[in-house]
């Protein structure tokens, strides 16, 4: 009889009229939506697409506008065919568009920004399970693919483009003119942006502000991208005293190529990084170490992507790693 | 010895319903290494089924003397011998192809398939029905590898047998012929031939 009555009173708490029960945390902040967070992503590329679009015109619009209707695209698609809702409205497609475009080099035809970003969308993303199910990077994993599968097209000769009218985007990337020709790049131009590489990277200034407000909106954590900066610094400058480069592999490292872009907008991806403290810090040192390691003794000029890449397949296990240990348990 | 399928069932069960790659996942190691072309993959899915045919006749033959104990190493002792008569007639009659193929065909005498046949197959039944068994598997192992083989080369190179077919501006997924590729595509096709069953069965 007392079991019944038991029951009976369980299956009328758990209804409409009776008491709410969920796990914790009970309070959280409601504005803090997939929605606001994309939002904030968007706003803070708005330097680094004005810049793109002023050092490589047509072909910076080109590439955005064909990644992002590619991602939307295929979005729309690939939900479609898991019998989902599709949620273009969170605006998490766009933003992995708007971060491959600005990953590519102007240079590229067509049909690299459309096939990397339906990689980069149904690979990358849908596969896993769509939005927040993802292992790695969807944007990174797109580029990844194309650069691969397109090697005349994404390697460092392709970024030169003889038939601009710009000065700077018919020469070599900083890194590249560094490592084979040992032309360093002066820093100025380093830092403001004034020189060839893929459409987002090329400004240190417009990542940094772009960057520092993602981390003061709380979007980005901000212990990601200082422990690469941090750990590239270090490395960097291990190398340029050994070198005795007096300090230009320095600069050129924390202020050319993709290091600050891959720091602050792709790094900090909140659903390919790890969750607590100390896992992001172990994240972004060996995302740092990884960048420094394949930039000075591989064959590539840059390996921010390669980097992200792998540190995106250890996130899980650097998450069981470093999770707390509730209260009183030894 | 009622329960056992007749010599057509085992036939056309390894065409499709149990196909050694899409539904046993059996022998991958070949299925990934060499279907980055339509010629390794027809040769090696032809040597397969060479050793694979002779393997289970002579397995089936002499499935009243094997000891329990003893009959894996049997097994591989038989596979080795039909391997090493079909690397060797490679390298005299396609020596490039035996060149490209390099230890995948030597490698034969560890695909999983062709041991599971003997121990499933061939071991309990007699000559003919193994005989039809192997031949079924081996349709479908082939088909497996020119299906995985057909999208990468076509992707990768924009031709089927070294033909170019795609128009001459094709960018060639280079991707596709590198190992990545092969994942992908396994991946992918998997998917959809589990996507393609399940819809029949729901449909039947």
């Amino acid at each position: 009889m007392s079991n019944t009555s038991q029951q009976s009173g369980q299956g009328k708490a758990s209804g409409t009229q009776g008491l709410h029960v969920a796990p914790s945390p009970h309070i959280s902040d409601k504005s803090f939506t997939t929605q606001r967070m994309m939002t904030d992503v968007l706003i803070s590329l708005l330097p680094l697409i004005l810049m793109s679009l002023y050092i490589f015109r047509m072909n910076a619009a080109k590439q955005m506008i064909i990644c992002i209707v590619s991602c939307l695209v295929a979005e729309t698609l690939f939900v479609k065919m898991r019998d989902r809702v599709a949620t273009l409205d969170d605006f998490s497609a766009a933003v992995t568009g708007m971060i491959l475009a600005l990953s590519l080099p102007g240079t590229a035809p067509w049909y690299v920004g459309c096939l990397a970003s339906f990689v980069a969308i149904g690979i990358g993303k849908i596969l896993f399970g769509g939005l927040g199910m993802n292992i790695f990077n969807p944007a990174m994993v797109g580029r990844a693919f194309v650069m691969i599968a397109f090697a005349s097209l994404m390697g460092a000769a392709a970024y030169e483009d003889p038939s601009s009218l710009v000065d700077v985007v018919s020469q070599a990337t900083p890194l590249t003119a560094l490592k084979q020709s040992a032309i360093p790049t002066s820093i100025g131009a380093l830092f403001l942006g004034m020189t060839n590489g893929s459409l987002g990277e090329t400004s240190a200034l417009a990542c940094l502000l772009g960057g520092i407000f993602l981390c003061v909106r709380g979007t980005a954590s901000w212990e990601i991208p200082a422990s690469i900066i941090a750990s590239v610094f270090v490395i960097a400058g291990i190398a340029d005293i050994a070198g005795s480069f007096s300090g230009d592999l320095l600069m050129h490292h924390l202020f050319g190529g993709a290091l600050l872009f891959g720091a602050f907008f792709i790094a900090t991806d909140p659903v390919t990084s790890p969750l607590t403290f100390k896992g992001k810090i172990i994240f972004g040192v060996g995302t740092g170490t990884l960048i420094m390691i394949i930039r000075l003794f591989s064959g590539y000029p840059e390996g921010v992507m390669f980097a992200v890449l792998i540190m995106n397949a250890v996130t899980p296990l650097i998450n069981r790693w470093t999770i707390p240990k509730p209260m009183g348990v030894a | 010895m009622a329960d056992q399928p007749t010599a057509m069932e085992r036939f056309v069960q390894g065409i499709l319903p149990e196909n050694p790659v899409y539904r046993q996942l059996l022998g991958l190691c070949p299925t990934l290494a060499v279907t980055n072309g339509m010629k390794p993959a027809i040769t090696m899915a032809c040597s397969v089924a060479f050793v694979l045919f002779c393997a289970n006749i002579v397995t089936s033959l002499i499935r009243d003397l094997l000891k329990p104990h003893l009959r894996i190493v049997v097994f591989t002792l038989t596979i080795a011998t039909f391997v090493t008569i079909a690397d060797r007639f490679l390298a005299a009659y396609v020596y490039q192809m035996s060149k490209l193929l390099g230890p995948y065909i030597p490698l034969i005498i560890v695909n999983c398939l062709i041991i599971c046949r003997c121990e499933v197959c061939a071991s309990k039944q007699s000559a003919f029905v193994a005989g039809a068994d192997a031949i079924g598997q081996s349709i479908g192992f082939g088909l497996a590898l020119a299906s995985i083989a057909a999208v990468r080369e076509l992707l990768g190179t924009g031709g089927l047998f070294g033909v170019h077919l795609l128009p001459a501006a094709w960018p060639d997924w280079v991707i596709m012929v590198l190992p990545p590729g092969a994942f992908i595509t396994l991946g992918l096709l998997l998917g959809a031939v589990n996507w393609y069953s399940s819809r029949k069965t729901k449909n039947a």
